[in-house]
């Protein structure tokens, strides 16, 4: 049943992606902050930097990161749109 | 040349170029109209999907906002930009498989419900028009701050632009129009704030400026001066903040929930030809979103050090430590005439007092240096407007930055009305009561609809439902508490059914906007004073759409647990959208 793993990998991916996504905006931009901004690097308070800069560019990281992971998937499970329906 | 001439100019030549385009690639079918025949290249939805999402409100006021909020401002940053991580990998690539035009339709089809989708057009017409009444407002605001005529005056002239490309242009013209508004207001916003970080830092790249040193100082961080600068004066520190870590944690998620649960936004990812287009786009979305959005803090932060340097260039409680009311900088000038800044002499000393008199514990303190009260009110929209004749650029960008602020506010307002026209043509009339209703005619009623959209958008405009960040708060709470959960739930269950994902649309609405008007006041008189104690877990009405969308995942499963599970067609369209062939 390729359709299902096909499912299952992808719902793996999108835990993995959300994990990461959490991580860096609520929890290293809000639950973790003051811990975080114990630790200063080149002029920014970690915490504040993953609040006001940081979150961002993970977030954009992340995006092109699941599109291409996705990409493979598709062709690995043989639904790719430029293959015929099984 | 004349400033004012010079905007006439550049504003002019930005509408003749976006009418141009929507000439050029105007909507000949109905596929074309809804979502520009679903042959938009991924960069090109990208490109349009950052302008259609940034507003006037990102464009003047987000970088103003952050510069008086400090860390509590990073709600924003954080919650309008991380929706597209949802959007990206829970709804988009799947709703562009489903392959129609709307997201109600989406919803009809597959909770097998016209009650449904009529629930679903019901919320999508709440939260689009507060968000464009929003918008309008903005449309007229910035027409009147740039062009100098009155905000009706400013509103009619938008209300004209926009009409043309839209129910013209359909999706298809507003999409290339976008691209077009993309390019004119991300190098407005950019180019004073690299003259302003070099002015400030000498570094030229904002993001990298926030980080570095104040030139010609020693060698502390920019922004651990600005705490010390700011907490002398009586401030919280910039880097911390003052609403409580919970609030802002429902608030962020709330905003992030809500931007992938906008209709506007979401439609826009069902113009790309493919699956894979779908995903990669909003990866372009979010990184050009992002060039504006990481932006906006470094120029709040420099324009923070520099606006409270300007006025108090000597030393905190020093009679000669403040800046002389005779002395004050030609843009100072400027903005006074506008009444975006506004100085009162409260101790008669000639001299400007800028600092935080709602700070009891430095009242003692201010008293000592003899000030009687904080004597300048300051506009947050000034750290956008202001920056141009700040940093001292040449007229040219302060015409551009206007073209930018009219570019994002029109390109907003168009997005928004075009989904509530397919709304209406689309789910109401070919889906629900005129279902014979042939093609020319859908299209037809589809301009109709949007022109009629606009009029109730621009009366809505001139008679604003409350103060407008208000308005958007509540479109947000709205977008999060009722379509989010069930379109993804629609998806990710095979089991949630039409009852289910009727209840849960329901509580989710009714919850927050009850919450909302309780604090509010939005047509009513509020219920209760909108303050921390009665709150509920010490939620602002901001963040309450959090709660909502909650409520609406619980009661959407547990009414589709006690009700018959959906019919084997539904299973097979779930199937169908799961994979992109």
């Amino acid at each position: 049943m390729s359709k299902r793993t096909y499912w299952q990998d992808n719902l793996r991916l999108v835990a993995f992606c959300l994990a990461i996504w959490f991580l860096v905006s609520f929890g290293f931009g809000i639950i973790g902050l003051d811990w975080l901004n114990q630790i200063q690097i080149g002029g920014f308070q970690l915490g504040f930097f993953f609040a006001q800069q940081g979150s961002i560019y993970v977030f954009v990281a992340l995006i092109f990161f699941y599109a291409r992971r996705m990409a493979a998937l598709d062709r690995k499970h043989g639904v790719n749109e430029e293959q015929a329906r099984e | 040349m004349e400033l004012q001439t010079l905007t006439y100019i550049v504003v002019g030549a930005s509408f003749a170029l976006y009418i141009g385009i929507a000439v050029a690639t105007r909507a000949s079918s109905t596929g074309e109209f809804y979502v520009a025949g679903g042959g938009v290249h991924p960069i090109a939805n990208g490109l349009a999907t950052a302008a259609d999402w940034m507003s006037a409100a990102s464009f003047i006021s987000m970088a103003g906002l952050i510069a008086f909020l400090g860390y509590d401002g990073s709600v924003y940053l954080m919650g309008w930009t991380g929706g597209y991580v949802l959007l990206a990998l829970l709804l988009a690539p799947y709703l562009r498989k489903f392959g129609k035009f709307t997201v109600p339709e989406f919803i009809g089809d597959r909770y097998e419900s016209q009650a449904a989708r009529i629930v679903a057009v019901v919320c999508l017409i709440l939260i689009s028009f507060t968000y464009v009444a929003g918008q309008m407002r903005g449309v007229g605001i910035v027409f009147s701050r740039f062009l100098n005529v009155d905000i009706t005056t400013g509103l009619v002239i938008g209300m004209a632009i926009v009409f043309v490309y839209a129910v013209l242009g359909g999706m298809k013209g507003i999409t290339y129009t976008q691209v077009a508004q993309y390019c004119v207001l991300i190098f407005a916003y950019t180019v004073p704030a690299v003259f302003i970080s070099l002015q400030v830092t000498g570094v030229p790249i904002p993001q990298l400026a926030m980080a570095s040193t104040v030139e010609g100082t020693d060698g502390i961080p920019l922004l651990m001066r600005l705490d010390q600068v700011v907490t002398a004066l009586g401030f919280s520190p910039y880097t911390a903040g003052t609403k409580s870590r919970i609030d802002i944690f429902f608030i962020t998620m709330a905003l992030m929930i809500g931007t992938a649960g906008l209709p506007h936004v979401i439609v826009r990812f069902f113009t790309v030809p493919k699956v894979r287009d779908a995903r990669m786009s909003a990866g372009w979305a979010l990184l050009f979103i992002a060039l504006l959005y990481t932006t906006a803090p470094a120029v709040g932060a420099l324009a923070r050090l520099n606006l409270t340097n300007t006025i108090q260039p000597g030393p905190v409680g020093s009679a000669e430590g403040n800046l002389a009311y005779g002395e004050r900088p030609d843009w100072f000038r400027t903005w006074e005439d506008t009444g975006l800044l506004q100085f009162e002499d409260k101790n008669g000393d000639g001299r400007i007092q800028y600092y935080n008199d709602a700070n009891s514990a430095f009242t003692k303190t201010a008293d000592e240096y003899g000030w009687a009260g904080n004597e300048l009110s300051v506009d947050r929209d000034i750290i956008v407007l202001a920056n141009p004749e700040i940093a001292g650029l040449p007229n040219w960008v302060i015409a551009l930055v206007a073209a930018g602020g009219i570019a994002a506010a029109l390109s907003t307002a168009a997005g928004l009305l075009l989904v509530i026209s397919a709304a209406v043509s689309h789910d109401l009339l070919k889906g629900i009561f005129a279902r014979e209703i042939s093609e020319k005619n859908e299209l037809m009623a589809g301009r109709m609809s949007a022109a009629f959209a606009i009029l109730c958008a621009g009366y809505l405009g001139y008679n604003p439902p409350g103060f407008v960040a208000e308005v958007v708060a509540l479109a947000f709470g709205l977008a999060a508490a009722s379509l989010f959960p069930v379109t993804l739930l629609g998806i990710f269950s095979l089991r949630v059914n039409k009852y289910g994902a009727i209840a849960g649309m329901l509580t989710g609405l009714l919850f927050t906007l009850g919450y909302i008007v309780w604090f509010k006041g939005i047509f009513f008189e509020s219920m209760a004073a909108n303050v921390a104690d009665n709150w509920l877990f010490g939620i602002s009405p901001e963040g309450i759409g959090t709660v909502g969308a909650g409520l609406n995942f619980v009661v959407a499963l547990g009414v589709s647990a006690l009700t018959p599970p959906p019919s084997q067609e539904v299973r097979n369209l779930v199937e169908r959208i799961r994979v992109p062939n």
